[in-house]
């Protein structure tokens, strides 16, 4: 019976949400505004029972770890930002964050995007197969994109043609994003239809 | 000429309609178009299928319920081939909202394989921190899962008994709706060495095929089309299946609208421009 009243709660709502396609309405704020509230809330009960309870409460009341109060106070006074008084402790818990970000970002960037793409576009270009030709537009691609962005030069003569090459690879670029965002909003008006239809209908026929 | 002016004009609840009609008929009558998997999927699916007996994968839920759709079938038809070839998933998620979906998939495709909680497979629910947990991983899990979606202690169950780090997965899966995949791939990947595979939505696809092209991921299932492929591969049509001849159908109507509507706007464009001559 729970899941059946669940089922019926659930297309009330798509349809309220599908109702905005035929003009704004109170159904759709409705829908919408308990949307919000909801994830609100959900958040605030996933964030109290899965980090500050376990990673926080449990191991100090439990394991004795005390140490644990240290990024507790550097969580608690990132709120001050709420009091311009006394906001300035704030910085303290940004500058460990930002710190923390860029020492891990520029290792992992090195690492994980840089010489792996570099490596990657040093590629063989001696035979005449199609994996040769691949390469080759690979490269040619990878250089006239790079040329689009030197912005040092004015993009004239032989620039300026590399720069119009790099500009239609991003284009194509461009127009694959687009094919696969058409295909990802379809796909989620599928799933939509798909339960209304046979989950939804399927509880009255 | 005033058809095309009508055309450029069209209310758009016109091609709502149209839209809604072409999904809809195909799910109800069920034609039949061919599936046919391509080499990234097949690269997942091969590379999980030669995997030894008992090998242990990780799988990260990044995603929520507005991608649900896409996500979803891929991950009940990856659970199923993990159980049928005893391999052992480990879930983790970093997308708060998607703790729900993962569990749900997860309990549903045990219970169907007879799969055994805490022995088969288990389900380590969120925890914060992206960078800082995946970085951690790489060192010992149980400073960020010391227990289970259910706060029971990790170490009380057997699959966990083998498991520390990066070292013990033969692969990890990232489900992604966003942009939590850039992360595995720079820290996981870059760091720590580990094997990725990514099921992405389609939205985040075409952005992530340059890491397959430097092998530095085995695969991408890419949103709805994928996750069918994947079915296909798995011999188990399901839902991403059930959707895909609504999927064409759809592209082939929005690529008429789009046609129509580039003549048209070249159409009236001369036409002012003619006007404006006289």
């Amino acid at each position: 019976m729970a899941t059946i009243i669940g089922i019926w709660i659930a297309a009330g709502l798509t349809l309220f949400i599908y109702s905005f396609l035929y003009k704004d309405n109170h159904f759709y704020k409705f829908a919408e505004h308990l949307y919000v509230g909801i994830t609100a809330g959900y958040w605030l009960i996933y964030t109290w029972a899965y980090t500050i309870q376990p990673m926080l409460l449990d191991p100090i009341i439990k394991n004795k770890e005390f140490i644990l109060i240290i990024p507790a106070f550097f969580g608690i006074i990132m709120l001050t930002r709420w009091f311009p008084s006394i906001s300035w402790l704030s910085r303290w818990s940004i500058a460990f964050t930002v710190g923390i970000g860029a020492g891990l970002g520029v290792t992992g960037s090195i690492q994980g995007f840089i010489l792996p793409q570099l490596r990657s576009t040093i590629l063989p270009i001696t035979g005449f197969d199609f994996a040769t030709f691949n390469n080759l537009l690979i490269i040619f691609g990878v250089i006239t994109t790079l040329v689009y962005f030197y912005f040092s030069k004015e993009h004239r003569g032989v620039l300026g043609q590399g720069a119009k090459i790099g500009m239609t690879f991003i284009m194509i670029a461009f127009g694959a994003s687009f094919g696969y965002t058409v295909m990802a909003r379809i796909s989620l008006l599928i799933g939509r239809i798909y339960f209304l239809m046979f989950d939804w209908l399927g509880t009255i026929f | 000429m005033k058809i095309f002016e009508k055309m450029s004009r069209i209310d758009r609840r016109y091609i709502y309609i149209l839209i809604a009609a072409v999904v809809i008929v195909p799910l109800l009558l069920k034609p039949k178009l061919p599936i046919i998997p391509t080499k990234p999927v097949k690269d997942i699916f091969d590379y999980v299928e030669n995997l030894p007996e008992g090998s242990n994968i990780l799988i990260s839920i990044d995603y929520d319920a507005a991608s649900m759709p896409e996500q979803q079938p891929f991950l009940e038809a990856l659970l199923r081939q993990c159980f049928r070839n005893n391999l052992k998933p480990v879930m983790l998620v970093q997308w708060q909202l998607g703790a729900p979906l993962g569990t749900q998939g997860l309990e549903k495709i045990a219970k169907e394989c007879n799969a055994e909680y805490g022995v088969d497979y288990i389900n380590l629910g969120y925890r914060p921190g992206y960078v800082a947990q995946m970085v951690g991983i790489g060192r010992e899990i149980r400073d960020y899962f010391a227990v289970d979606y259910k706060n029971v202690s990790v170490d009380s169950f057997p699959i966990m008994k083998n498991i520390h780090n990066y070292n013990d997965f033969a692969l990890l899966v990232g489900l992604e709706a966003g942009a939590t995949y850039l992360l595995w791939v720079e820290y996981a990947g870059g760091r720590f060495k580990q094997k990725i595979a990514l099921a992405l939505n389609a939205v985040s696809a075409p952005d992530a095929y340059y890491f397959y092209q430097s092998k530095q991921i085995i695969g991408i299932v890419g949103g709805m089309k994928g996750a069918a492929e994947y079915e296909m591969l798995e011999n188990k049509p399901d839902l991403a299946v059930a959707g895909m001849a609504s999927q064409s159908y759809s592209h082939i109507l929005i690529i008429i609208f789009i046609i129509f509507g580039n003549i048209a706007f070249f159409v009236e464009k001369n036409r002012m421009k003619k006007e404006g001559g006289k």
